[in-house]
This record gives structure tokens, C-alpha cells and sequence, in this order.
């Protein structure tokens, strides 16, 4: 069986947790395990965090109650998009975005790479895509943009606490 | 409640207690760092605890976050407590290579 979707939102910080939470859902009648969703959350939050911030480098997180402060709340324009493929128990997810891209995908791929550390970003993020699926492939071009493609089998869950690496 | 408030900081003795909202990501790190540092400024904090009973998600931003706390305190010897963390976000910190720094009750 397949099944596709697709979403475009603004590249801000408030559609981290929808986003994630959207990709969730759209697997969730293959009744995944709880380590699965997870997984999922997480290298969704990631690669979509990284469009926002680094992508359209919209950078103000903030999250704070009440309303946000003038100096923090201009933002670049721009979308991101994740589409997903689900070909049985296997879920492709591509996130897509038109911003700044990377001059050298190997080298922001190594862990503990970031060139934001004034904003606290641990430069794990592709760490944890590569971690938490099955598959990572990072395409990029200067001053176009970025695709990053994610693949997991859905289903083994092959996670058993404490035993991994 | 996903909200981080005020009181979700707290200075019991020289420990800065945080209590982390449900889910920890970009959009929420920056005020939770913001507020441990305003704690952090006053001398008699030595220690952070990251409380995660509430949490059930975090992403790299959180790892940035504890990451960031632990510079400002290790060089004064001040240790960096985690509690309460379920075998998801362990399993974060684990990867992240964060384990080996801070403390996990
Ligand atoms: N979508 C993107 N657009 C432009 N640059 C990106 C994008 N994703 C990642 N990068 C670059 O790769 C680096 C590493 O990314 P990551 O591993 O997620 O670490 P972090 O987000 O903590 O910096 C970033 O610091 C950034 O320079
Ligand atoms: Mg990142």
C-alpha cells in the first residue's frame, strides 16, 4: 500500500512542534511503537528546526508566555515543506526549503559542527537524523536550498534500552 | 502545560532547580536558558538540576540548553544534575554524548 502527503508552512519556530507532531500522526494507523514515534519526532523537529534557523535563518526561538518582544519577532520569509511517502511499513520523509543551503554538507554533517554556537545549537542535529533512522541523505546548493531524505522501516524496533550502540 | 513559567525555577540551598515543560525544542530552549542564567547570576547557585518528570520530548535544542548551562557552572566546579528523565530522553542524552557530563539520578 501507499500513501502520500504533503504540508507547506511558514519557516517559524511555532510549527516545530506541529510539524513534528503532523508527520506523527500521518504514520500512526501502522500503530508504531512509542521508540518509533519518537524517533520520528525527533528527526522531524531536526531537520525542520534547520530550515528555519539555518535555511531562513529565522532565529528566535522563544516560546515565552505572554507576547513576544519587537526585536524578536521580524522574520525571513519563507516555507518549509515535508512531504512523506509511506510504501507499506517503510516511511520516506523529505523536508524541504529554499533558503541559504550549505557550502559543504559533509563537513555540517559531522557532529558537534554547527555555525551558530552564539544561539547554544549542540551541532547534533544530523547526528540525531543519522541516529534515529534508517536512512539520511543531505542535498543542498548555495543560494537554493535544501532537501534532506529520511527513510525507516517502521515495525522492527529494534531499540532495546540500553543495548544500542 | 507546555508553557515554561516562573515558578519552574527555583534555588533550593546552591541548586538551581528547572522544571522542563513537556516538550523542549528551539521554539522553547531560548527562554528556559534565558531564565537559568538570570538564577545562574546570582553567586550562591553552584549546581543546576533539569528536572524532566513533565517531559516527553526533546530534541538537540535541549542538548544545547544543558550544554550551555554546564560551561557557565563547570569552571566554578558546579555539577549539572538530570532527574526524572524516561528512557526516550535518556536515550537523547545518550547519543548526544551528554551522559558523560552530567549527572543522571
Ligand atoms: N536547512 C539548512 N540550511 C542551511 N544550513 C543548514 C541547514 N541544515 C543544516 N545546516 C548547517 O549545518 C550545520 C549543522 O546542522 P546540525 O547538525 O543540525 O547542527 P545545529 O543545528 O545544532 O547547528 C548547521 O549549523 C548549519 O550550518
Ligand atoms: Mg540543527
Amino acid at each position: 500500500m501507499e500513501n502520500e502527503m504533503e504540508i507547506i508552512f511558514d519557516a517559524v519556530s511555532d510549527n516545530e512542534a506541529f510539524a513534528r507532531v503532523a508527520v506523527a500522526a500521518f504514520v500512526s494507523n501502522l500503530n508504531p511503537t512509542m521508540e518509533e514515534l519518537a524517533d520520528i519526532k525527533t528527526a522531524v523537529s531536526e531537520a525542520v528546526t534547520n530550515s528555519i534557523i539555518h535555511g531562513y535563518e529565522n532565529l528566535y526561538g522563544y516560546g515565552r508566555p505572554g507576547r513576544c518582544p519587537a526585536d524578536r519577532k521580524k522574520t525571513n520569509e519563507g516555507k518549509v515543506r515535508i512531504r512523506c511517502v509511506l510504501e507499506d511499513d517503510v516511511l520516506h520523509i523529505q523536508v524541504t526549503d529554499k533558503g541559504k543551503g550549505i557550502e559543504n554538507v559533509e563537513q555540517a554533517m559531522e557532529p558537534l559542527y554547527t555555525t551558530k554556537p552564539e544561539l547554544e545549537r549542540s551541532g547534533m542535529g544530523f547526528a540525531f537524523m543519522e541516529a534515529f533512522m534508517d536512512d539520511l541523505e543531505v542535498e543542498s546548493t548555495p543560494g537554493e536550498g535544501t532537501v534532506v531524505s529520511m527513510t525507516k522501516k517502521l515495525g522492527v524496533s529494534a531499540w532495546i534500552d540500553g543495548k544500542e550502540q | 502545560m507546555n508553557q515554561v513559567m516562573e515558578d519552574d525555577f527555583q534555588v533550593i540551598d546552591n541548586c538551581l532547580m528547572i522544571r522542563l515543560p513537556e516538550e523542549i525544542d528551539h521554539h522553547r530552549a531560548g527562554y528556559i536558558s534565558e531564565n537559568a542564567d538570570r538564577h545562574l547570576m546570582r553567586s550562591d547557585v553552584q549546581n543546576v538540576v533539569f528536572d524532566f518528570e513533565n517531559t516527553r520530548f526533546m530534541d538537540s535544542s535541549g542538548i544545547g540548553v544543558i550544554m550551555g548551562r554546564y560551561r557557565k557552572i563547570s569552571c566554578f566546579g558546579g555539577k549539572v544534575y538530570v532527574v526524572h528523565a524516561d528512557s526516550q530522553i535518556l536515550r537523547i542524552l545518550r547519543v548526544s554524548g551528554l551522559q558523560k557530563v552530567v549527572e543522571i539520578m
